[in-house]
C-alpha cells in the first residue's frame, strides 16, 4: 500500500494515500472540530460535502485555509490545526452560520443535545455581528406524523440526504436550489407526507440540528395520564431496554429494563406491560404462516409465494409499499408487534379490567419514528379508535423521565405487570437485527419437526453485516433464510429475489442499520458502530438470562390463545392480528 | 419554485424516454438529458423530471435538486412573448431596473414567470451587446433600445 508521510502540530505521521487531513490528525489523537461531516464507521460511509468549512486547517504553502475533512494528505505536506488564522476563520465560518439560524435555543426540541450549539459553546461565539439587519432564510414548517421538518434550522450539512439516499436509497430527500434559498427538500418541495419517506427516522437521527425532529408526543400522554376517567397502559419495545440508560449517563449496553418499568410506574401508568408480550404472539403468528405457506409449497401449490417476508418493521412496510409494489402479496401479514398488542389491549385486556374501548389509553415506547405513522393508519383503527394511541420514542421517554424528575439511576428494579407483560427470550431479539428470524426458526423449528431444539442460540443469524444468508436445517429440511438491515441492503436483497438470482424460504428486513437498536428513535449514536453492538450485545444477554427462551412456551400466550384467540391464523386471529399492505408506489407526487 | 401541471401527451412521453436512451440512461448524464428535454419541451415540468428520474433510475427530488441549481432549467413555460430586459452593467446603470419593475408592475408576473393567459413570460439577460441603446429590452426576436418606464405599456400595447 502507497504511504504518504506529513507533519501535523509538528508531529509526523505516515498514513495510505487518500487519507484525509482529519482522519491522519485522529490517528495522532488530534481532535478537529467538524460539523456537516459525518463518519459511519463499519458501514464505510462518510458524509463530506466539505460545506460548512468548520474543520479548515493551515497547510504550508497553500494560500487558503484547506477543509481537513476532504483533503487528502500529500507527501511533505506540513499542517497547523489551530493556529490563529484557523481558530479566527472557525469562529467567523461559525458566526456566519448563526446568523441564518433562529436563535430560539432555549425552546429548541433539540436544545441540550445539538450538535450545532455545542459548537457554537466550543468555538467561543458569543456575538453574532450584522444580526439587526441581516435577511434570515424562510421555509414553511412541514409536519408529517413522524417528523417535524423545521428548515429555518438546516444549515446544509446534508448529512440527512446521505442516509435518506446511501444508506436507506429511499430518495425523499435532495439539496435544491441555490445559494440563499437553498435547502435539503423532497422533490418539488412538497411535504414529506407526499415523498416516499418511509419514515424511517434515520434523517432526524444524524440531523445536528434542531431541523430534523420527531412530531413529540409527551404532552399528549400526559394529558392522558392527567384524565381519572382514562385507564393509561404503557407497552415498550425490545431495544428500549438497552439503549435508555445512555440518555443518562450510562455506558452503552447497560441494560435498565427494571429501572425503566419503575420510571413508568411512577410517571403514573396504570399497567406497565411489554412489547415483548406481542413480539411473542407475533412469532405464533408470523412462524405458523411460515409453516402453512412452506408446507403448501412443498406440496406443489402453485399459488403459495416464498420467500415469506417479516412485516414488524413499519419504515421497512413503508419502503416495500413504496418500491416492491408488485410484490405486496410476499410479506406476512402480521401485524407488528406495536400493533398486535394494541389489538389485544383494547379486546382481551380492556373486556377483562371491563374498561370500555374509548377510555383504554394504549401508549407504546418505540426505537422508532415510523411506529408513529404506523399507529395512524385508518386500518389500526376501530371507528376512529386507534389501537395504539400514542408512540413515543426512546428519546421521549427519557425527555419525559426527566420532566418527571426522577432519578433514574438510583431506582431499583421493577417487574412488568401480567398479563401482557410476561415475555420470552424469542421476543428480546427483536431488537436486533437477524433476531426476529432467530425467534421465528426456535418456534417453527419445534412446531413443524414436534421435536425439541438442539440448540438455542443461532449465531450464524446474527451478526452486524448488512446483507446475511444461513440455512438452518429442520431436521432434514434445509430452510434458507435472507437477513438485511438498512434500506439500501433490503432493496438489494428483494431485487435480487424479484429477479429470481436469490431464493429463499424466509426474509427478515429492518428499516434501520442494526435492527431496532439503530433505530431512529433511540439516542443518538452519531454513526458510532461500536454502540450498536453494545446494544446488541445487551440484547441477546437479556436472552441468554430469560427462563424461558421460546415464544410458544410464553404462559400467557397459551393462555392468551385457550381463553380467547383459539389457535394461531383463527378467524379471530386474523382478524385481529393479521392485516394487508396498499400500493403507494404510484401515489401522485405532484401538485 | 413554482410550477404548472400538465398532461403529457403519449408522444411527450415517448420523447422523454427516447432521450434518456441516447445517454444510455445513465444518471451522470442527468444535465444533458434535462438539456434536451427542455429544448424539445420548453420547460422541464415536474411530470418531465419524474419520467426522467425512473428512467435514469435515480430518485426525482435529485432531479429537481438539480434542475432548481441551474438558472438555465426551468419548471416555466416561456409566455407566446418571452420579455428579457438587459440588466448587463450598461443598461443597469441607465435604469434598466425602473423599467424591468414597470414591466413586473403591469403584468403583475416576477422575473421568471409567466403571466396567467400564457402571452408574457418576463425574465433578466446579461448584454446583449447594444450598450448604445440601453438600456435593452427583447421581446421575442425584437430589439427595443433606449427603453423607459414609460414607454412599457406602448410596447407591451403592440402586443395586444
Amino acid at each position: 500500500m502507497e504511504t504518504v508521510k506529513l507533519t501535523i502540530d509538528n508531529r509526523q505521521v505516515e498514513v495510505p494515500s487518500g487519507t484525509t487531513i482529519y482522519k491522519a490528525a485522529k490517528l495522532l489523537g488530534i481532535d478537529i472540530p467538524v460539523l456537516c461531516y459525518m463518519d459511519l464507521g463499519d458501514m464505510n460511509i462518510e458524509n463530506k460535502p466539505g460545506g460548512c468549512r468548520i474543520c479548515v486547517v493551515e497547510v504550508e504553502g497553500r494560500r487558503n485555509l484547506a477543509p481537513s475533512c476532504s483533503t487528502n494528505c500529500a507527501e511533505g505536506m506540513v499542517v497547523k490545526t489551530h493556529t490563529m488564522r484557523v481558530i479566527n476563520a472557525r469562529r467567523t465560518i461559525m458566526e456566519l452560520i448563526l446568523s441564518d439560524h433562529p436563535k430560539d435555543c432555549l425552546t429548541c426540541a433539540k436544545s441540550g443535545n445539538c450538535e450545532l450549539q455545542d459548537m457554537a459553546v466550543k468555538l467561543g461565539v458569543r456575538n453574532i455581528p450584522g444580526q439587526e439587519y441581516a435577511e434570515m432564510s424562510t421555509y414553511k414548517t412541514d409536519f408529517s406524523p413522524s417528523i417535524i421538518r423545521e428548515m429555518d434550522k438546516c444549515i446544509m450539512c446534508r448529512r440527512c440526504e446521505t442516509m435518506c439516499n446511501t444508506v436507506q436509497t429511499v430518495g425523499a430527500l435532495s439539496a435544491v436550489n441555490r445559494g440563499f434559498t437553498a435547502v435539503v427538500a423532497p422533490a418539488f418541495e412538497q411535504d414529506l407526507e407526499k415523498s416516499p419517506c418511509t419514515y424511517c427516522g434515520q434523517c432526524v437521527a444524524v440531523c445536528p440540528t434542531g431541523a430534523l425532529t420527531e412530531v413529540d408526543s409527551t404532552p399528549k400522554v400526559i394529558r392522558a395520564l392527567a384524565d381519572p376517567t382514562k385507564t393509561v397502559i404503557v407497552q415498550t419495545a425490545p431495544a428500549i431496554r438497552a439503549a435508555l440508560g445512555e440518555e443518562f449517563g450510562m455506558a452503552p449496553g447497560t441494560l435498565v429494563t427494571g429501572k425503566m418499568v419503575a420510571a413508568l410506574r411512577q410517571i403514573g401508568f396504570d399497567h406497565v406491560f411489554d412489547t415483548d408480550f406481542a413480539a411473542d404472539l407475533t412469532i405464533m403468528e408470523e412462524g405458523t404462516e411460515l409453516l402453512d405457506r412452506l408446507t403448501r409449497h412443498l406440496n406443489g401449490d402453485k399459488k403459495v409465494k416464498l420467500p415469506i417476508l417479516t412485516s414488524c418493521c413499519p419504515g421497512w412496510v413503508n419502503f416495500f409499499e413504496h418500491n416492491f409494489n408488485d410484490m405486496l402479496d410476499v410479506p406476512s401479514s402480521a401485524k407488528s408487534p406495536q400493533q398486535m398488542f394494541g389489538a389485544i389491549a383494547k379486546t382481551y385486556f380492556a373486556d377483562k379490567m371491563s374498561v370500555k374501548r374509548e377510555d383504554l389509553v394504549v401508549v407504546s415506547v418505540m426505537p422508532c419514528l415510523a411506529k408513529k405513522y404506523e399507529a395512524q393508519r385508518d386500518e389500526f383503527k376501530v371507528n376512529g379508535n386507534p389501537d395504539v394511541d400514542f408512540s413515543i420514542s426512546t428519546r421521549e421517554l427519557a425527555h419525559l423521565i426527566k420532566e418527571f424528575n426522577i432519578n433514574f439511576a438510583d431506582l431499583a428494579d421493577e417487574d412488568f405487570d401480567r398479563p401482557l407483560g410476561e415475555s420470552t427470550g424469542a421476543a428480546v431479539i427483536f431488537g436486533a437485527t437477524g433476531g426476529v428470524i432467530e425467534a421465528a426458526v426456535r418456534t417453527a423449528y419445534e412446531v413443524h419437526t414436534g421435536k425439541k431444539l438442539p440448540k438455542m442460540d443461532f449465531n450464524e443469524l446474527r451478526g452486524m453485516e448488512g446483507i446475511r444468508s444461513a440455512t438452518i436445517d429442520f431436521d432434514g429440511l434445509p430452510i434458507s433464510i435472507g437477513i438485511a438491515h438498512g434500506l439500501g441492503n433490503a432493496r438489494k436483497l428483494l431485487e435480487d429475489v424479484r429477479s429470481g438470482k436469490a431464493n429463499y424460504h424466509a426474509i427478515e428486513v429492518m428499516a434501520c442499520p442494526g435492527g431496532c437498536i439503530g433505530g431512529g428513535g433511540q439516542p443518538l449514536h452519531h454513526g458510532d458502530s461500536s454502540i450498536l453492538k453494545a446494544r446488541a450485545a445487551a440484547i441477546y444477554r437479556e436472552d441468554a438470562e430469560k427462563p424461558i427462551r421460546k415464544s410458544h412456551e410464553n404462559p400467557y400466550i397459551q393462555k392468551l390463545y385457550e381463553e380467547f384467540l383459539g389457535k394461531p391464523m383463527s378467524e379471530k386471529a386474523h382478524h385481529l392480528l393479521h392485516t394487508h399492505y396498499f400500493d403507494k408506489g404510484n401515489k401522485d407526487v405532484f401538485i | 419554485m413554482s410550477h404548472v401541471k400538465v398532461e403529457l401527451k403519449k408522444e411527450d412521453v415517448a420523447k422523454i424516454k427516447e432521450i434518456c436512451k441516447t445517454f444510455h440512461n445513465n444518471p451522470g448524464e442527468l444535465i444533458n438529458v434535462l438539456h434536451k428535454a427542455q429544448s424539445f419541451f420548453g420547460y422541464l415540468p415536474a411530470e418531465v423530471q419524474e419520467i426522467v428520474a425512473v428512467e435514469l433510475n435515480i430518485p426525482v427530488a435529485k432531479v429537481y435538486g438539480v434542475v432548481t441549481f441551474y438558472s438555465f432549467f426551468t419548471m416555466l413555460p416561456k409566455g407566446q412573448h418571452p420579455i428579457s430586459i438587459c440588466t448587463g452593467t450598461a443598461c443597469y446603470v441607465r435604469g434598466a431596473e425602473k423599467v424591468l419593475d414597470e414591466f413586473k408592475r403591469i403584468l403583475n408576473v416576477s422575473v421568471g414567470e409567466t403571466t396567467p393567459d400564457g402571452k408574457f413570460s418576463l425574465g433578466c439577460l446579461r448584454c446583449v451587446g447594444a450598450c448604445g441603446l440601453a438600456p435593452v429590452v427583447m421581446v421575442g426576436e425584437k430589439v427595443y433600445g433606449r427603453v423607459s418606464p414609460d414607454g412599457v405599456k406602448d410596447i407591451l400595447k403592440e402586443y395586444e
